[in-house]
């Protein structure tokens, strides 16, 4: 309980009291906290467990590269893990947990990985759980798992809305700093339109956490002020809280606004979370630097943390982690952590600067000690008591309640390394330097290593002066206000202090230690990419963003190489965790996956439907009546309609509607078969090849007048068939003076099928309806109930004599009720999908499940419809040698010997007394219906040398459920092979 | 990928609109003419892996539901032209049977947007 807040001082506001519970326990802070910051000035310096060893963990930072503090926030649907505590600010009711401990944080019993850590060495798992095999399944993975989690997942639905958003502009600036500011200051006076996107709540970046004169204000007034101004103008849009999370190509910008995710009940009217794509002309990359911890020895224990993050929770947040405080630096960021710590009442005990050729820097009395390193932290898990160093001449003791450290400054190069490209060690600077190959992703600032004030306000108005000429404005000179400037900025490298005592942490998240990197280089992972996996150092949820460059720095040491030899590995957006709910956005649920819904939907859902996904297409599948099953209800309807008459929704199909002077060449071109003689008022049944000689896709296409064709596709395939078709057109042919357009939701179409369908539609029909008249394949625009236009067909798919009616949708369900109503004397009944599946299979016809994409024109027994007189699309492919194999599988009809006997779909064929094996296998069955004319099970199959095989028999082999069942091999067409009930 | 693809119909617009067929280098042989079933095979089946300048064909499935010939470069991402299907077609169809080699396919993309990275065209 060593951390606090004091008395005065920040820029949170005390006036506002906020409850918020973490672990169970009822905490305050105030209005401006981050749940880290609240933690810590209610003496909660223990925040969560580590991945692998469990050690007790506080924050080491104050921003988006937190490693250690993560939460689950939120409860029910709302709980959201693995958030951290550093970014989330707080609110009333807000219910905070930490992770990765059991059975409290308190006492962790995964704890005692820490004593058997010598076993947890780099490569740990891959070396342990190898055998035996099936133990990884069974026993290893679940207990690893269990061990290992990273808080937990709602098993719940989400209750709050997300959404995805565009915006476009002409200069983007990532982060509001003083470069940042000054960046969008400049670009906006240009006249150019500025995005300003910064991740945190308030916008100002590091001047609301340093104690800096800009213009002799203090530096948050003065980006309060530039707020104001830039607020003001009408080209400019400041977005806090929202992260840039990746750069894409041709300037697109990712960014995720967490606008709902700092309030107790969202507004529903309000997405949570957006996810935007920003198109940007220019970009300003004002994204700052990430300061990096050193590796030494518990240099992850409460209480230590980076030197900026403690000046951070002083002077933004008045909290400290301890009532005193040492600072282990390597650069001058330290001295700047001792001074301020002292203005805050902080008893400073000592600089241990890691230069023995450190700067002389005023450090307002603290003692500095030069070339001296820490090499242990002694604490607990609720304090830190202190530190131990060496100066070249043993151990000694400091003791203290906190730690500053404070390796050199990383600038964040994330956005400019998206595209692939990678950054380049400065030998200079101490750091790697985000790369220049997009000329529109400008680094400025500290992102480019300008380390001082003065020189980043600089930095940010020129960059921003030229993102603004990018993108096509012309730009004056921006007024650079003063700023009082730290001495000097130098930074030399700390990789590794190799004379720890305690366990020196590289990544913090995965518990990768120093150690872990030169044993993978021993072992053979030498190569960045490959130690990064091998020891898991940089692979946690902050992707390294502290461990990284330090993990190069032991590497290059370990191997003799040099920073830029070691490189980096590859940035890869996000930049920080995006939840599922963002990414999904509103595609969710009806959205996610739409319903079509048929024009005659109602028609049928009144007459009782059961319906049936096909597709996005809710179909009607069976009309029960008395309770009855799917079997009983479509057993009935076959036998009405074969009997009497039936009326079947068939809107889902396809349909096309072309016109033009050249429609008849291009039809031709499109089916295997001859179309250019098809005359005006006749349909014909068309098969489409692909290029490559399969069959594609079938249909009916009717010559309505010379130049007006209306076509048919089938339903699991309308959408492909219309593109292929523009293809052909606009790709192939585009001489050709043709126009189509999908007329699929146009038109209502239905079936009206069985003996009695001429007597039903005579009434409904102006047309003349006697087989003289309007003959099988007849087609013409007619007008139905005296004014509505419709188009007839006489084509058939249930072998019936029958008509297919279309009528514009919305007449739809009036015209299926006027045809019921007429049909009522002649015993008219509704059938549904079943019902057409089963009278198809009796007919012979095939469907998709036939034509699925492997058989030719000539396994399903149309080889006379390939053209030898035409060019069309297929038609070369088609004679290629093989496709009219004898040995291929061929389209026939199978019947069990027991009629009763049920069988499936994808049963197998294989010759009696033949093992069922793929050297075996004859052929497969593709459909299978009961047959109410035939009273018995029957389907179709696809079986070698088929057609000479009627009347032999064969094993059908269920392999999934294990059934063995002999059917005999038949002429696929089961009933009325002469065709006399359709042609009547 | 390039995320915005200047369709010469609809301006410029997400890639998530579009569907993507693959190489438009090839140019569909006459069967009756010289297609020879090895001619068939080349264009149906044989597939360069570019790495560099590439032709496809992109469908704008989500907007104009025009055919398109995107070219890009498959290593930097950029954007060349896109010019309708059918203006590429003719033009190759122009210099068609002898000369089947590399087409012109600058000038038709110019034409076909205005502009020489694309641009609104007048439909």
């Amino acid at each position: 309980m060593t951390s606090f807040r004091f008395d005065t001082g920040g820029l949170i506001d005390r006036s506002s009291v906020i409850d918020f519970s973490f672990d169970g326990r009822t905490l305050t802070g105030h209005g401006g906290d981050t749940l880290a910051s609240a933690l810590l000035a209610n003496g909660q310096l223990l925040m969560g467990r580590s991945f692998k060893y469990h050690r007790p963990r506080s924050v080491i930072t104050a921003g988006a590269a937190e490693p250690n503090a993560l939460m689950e926030i939120g409860e029910g649907g709302r709980l959201e893990p693995n958030t951290r505590a550093t970014m989330q600010e707080i609110y009333d009711g807000l219910v905070a947990k930490s992770q990765n401990r059991w059975p409290t944080l308190d006492r962790d019993f995964g704890a005692i990985n820490s004593i058997a850590s010598s076993l947890f060495v780099a490569g740990f798992y891959y070396k342990t759980f190898m055998w035996p095999k099936k133990f990884w399944e069974a026993i290893y993975e679940p207990i690893i798992r269990r061990a290992a989690g990273l808080g937990h997942l709602s098993h719940e639905d989400d209750p709050d809305r997300y959404e995805k958003a565009y915006a476009h502009c002409d200069v983007l600036v990532v982060g509001s700093g003083p470069t940042g500011l000054m960046a969008a200051l400049s670009a906006a006076r240009s006249g150019a339109s500025v995005i300003l996107a910064d991740e945190h709540a308030s916008c100002g970046g590091s001047l609301l956490r340093e104690r800096e004169e800009i213009a002799g204000q203090p530096g948050h007034e003065w980006a309060a002020g530039t707020l104001a101004e830039l607020a003001a103008m009408s080209n400019v849009t400041i977005m806090a809280r929202t992260t840039v999370i990746g750069a894409y190509d041709q300037g697109v910008f990712g960014a995720l606004e967490r606008v709902q995710k700092h309030v107790a009940v969202p507004d529903h009217d309000v997405p949570v979370e957006k996810l935007w794509r920003i198109v940007a002309k220019a970009c300003v990359m004002a994204t700052g630097a990430e300061e990096r911890p050193i590796v030494f020895g518990g240099n992850d224990r409460p209480g230590v943390m980076t030197a900026s993050a403690m000046r951070a929770y002083a002077n933004q947040y008045a909290v400290a982690a301890g009532r005193s405080a040492c600072v282990f630096t390597a650069s001058d960021s330290g001295y700047r952590t001792a001074r301020d710590m002292k203005a805050h009442g902080v008893h400073v005990e000592a600089i241990i600067d890691a230069r023995s050729d450190a700067p002389e820097i005023d450090t307002d009395g603290v003692p500095v000690l030069t070339g001296a390193v820490v090499t242990n932290v002694d604490g607990g898990k609720h304090a830190m008591k202190a530190i131990e160093i060496d100066r070249g001449s043993g151990h000694e003791t400091i003791p203290c309640q906190s730690l500053a450290m404070s390796g050199g400054w990383s600038p964040v190069v994330h956005l400019a390394c998206h595209q692939g490209a990678r950054p380049s060690w400065d030998e200079d600077a101490y750091c790697f330097m985000p790369p220049l190959n997009n000329p529109a992703i400008i680094p400025a600032g500290s992102a480019n290593a300008v380390w001082s004030l003065s020189k980043c306000l600089a930095d940010g108005a020129a960059r921003g002066e030229q993102a603004a000429k990018l993108a096509g404005f012309k730009t004056r000179k921006t007024p650079v206000p003063k700023a009082k400037d730290e001495t000097s900025h130098t930074s030399a490298p700390v990789w590794w202090v190799k004379q720890s005592t305690g366990k020196p942490f590289v990544d913090y998240q995965n518990d990768v230690t120093a150690k872990d990197l030169p044993l993978a280089a021993r072992e053979g992972y030498d190569h960045i990419e490959l130690a990064k996996r091998y020891t898991t150092s940089g692979m946690a949820t902050d992707q390294g963003k502290l461990g990284n460059v330090n993990a190069i720095g032991i590497l290059a040491d370990a191997t003799g190489k040099d920073m830029h030899e070691i490189g980096t590995t590859t940035f890869r957006p996000f930049y920080t965790p995006v939840s599922f709910g963002a990414l999904g956005g509103q595609h969710v649920d009806a959205h996610f996956r739409p319903v079509r819904m048929s024009p005659l939907h109602n028609w049928a859902a009144d007459l009782g439907a059961e319906f049936v996904e096909t597709g996005l297409w809710y179909r009607s599948s069976w009309f029960p009546r008395d309770g009855d099953d799917w079997l009983a209800a479509m057993t009935r309807e076959v036998l009405n309609t074969r009997a009497h008459v039936g009326l079947c929704d068939v809107s889902t199909l396809g349909k096309i509607d072309i016109k033009g002077k050249d429609a008849t060449e291009f039809i031709n071109r499109l089916y295997s078969n001859a179309f250019a003689k098809l005359p005006v008022g006749k349909a014909r049944y068309g098969l489409m090849l692909r290029e490559d000689g399969f069959v594609g896709d079938d249909g009916t296409t009717s010559r309505l007048s010379e130049n007006h064709y209306f076509m048919t596709t089938t339903t699991g395939h309308a959408a492909e068939t219309m593109r292929d078709i523009e293809f052909a057109h606009q790709a192939l042919w585009p001489e050709l003076d043709v126009q189509y357009a999908s007329v699929t939701d146009q038109w209502a179409q239905m079936a009206i099928a069985g003996p009695k369908a001429r007597d039903v539609l005579a009434k409904i029909v102006d047309t003349d309806l006697s087989n003289d008249a309007f003959g099988f394949l007849a087609a013409k625009q007619v007008r139905v109930l005296g004014s509505i236009p419709a188009m007839l067909f006489r084509i058939s798919f249930s072998g019936e004599l029958a008509y297919e009616l279309a009528v514009p949708a919305g007449y739809g369900e009036a015209v299926a009720n006027a045809i019921m109503h007429a049909g009522e004397p002649y015993g008219i009944g509704p059938y549904g999908l079943e019902a057409l599946s089963a009278m198809r299979i009796e007919k012979g016809f095939v469907t998709h499940n036939e034509i699925n994409g492997r058989v030719t024109a000539g396994d399903v027994g149309m080889g006379r419809m390939l053209s030898k007189k035409k060019d069309y699309i297929g038609r070369m492919m088609s004679e290629r040698d093989g496709l009219d194999d004898p040995d291929r599988e061929q389209l026939v009809g199978v019947k069990p010997l027991n009629p009763a006997n049920r069988f499936r779909a994808g049963s197998h064929l294989v010759n009696l007394g033949d093992k069922p094996s793929l050297k075996t296998d004859q052929g497969y069955v593709s459909s299978v219906a009961y047959s109410p004319m035939l009273e018995s099970w029957v389907g179709l199959a696809m079986l070698k040398h088929g057609r000479e095989r009627h009347g032999q028999k064969v094993m059908l082999w269920d392999g999934l459920r294990d059934v063995y069942m002999e059917a005999e091999v038949c002429d696929p067409v089961f009933f009325d092979p002469a065709q006399e009930k359709a042609h009547g | 990928m390039a995320y915005l693809i200047n369709c010469p119909y609809c301006g410029p617009r997400t890639t998530d609109e579009f569907y993507i067929k693959g190489d438009a280098s090839k140019q569909r042989p006459d069967t009756i003419g010289d297609g020879t079933l090895d001619t068939w095979h080349d264009y149906v089946h044989i597939r360069e892996n570019v790495r560099g300048r590439m032709a496809e064909h992109w469908h704008h499935t989500g907007g104009c539901r025009q055919w398109l010939v995107v070219e890009r470069d498959t290593v930097s991402h950029e954007i060349y032209a896109v010019t309708p299907a059918s203006t590429w077609a003719t033009s190759r169809k122009g210099s068609s049977t002898a000369a089947r080699k590399k087409p012109a396919r600058k000038t038709a993309a110019r034409k076909a947007t205005g502009r020489k990275t694309g641009g609104r065209a007048k439909t």
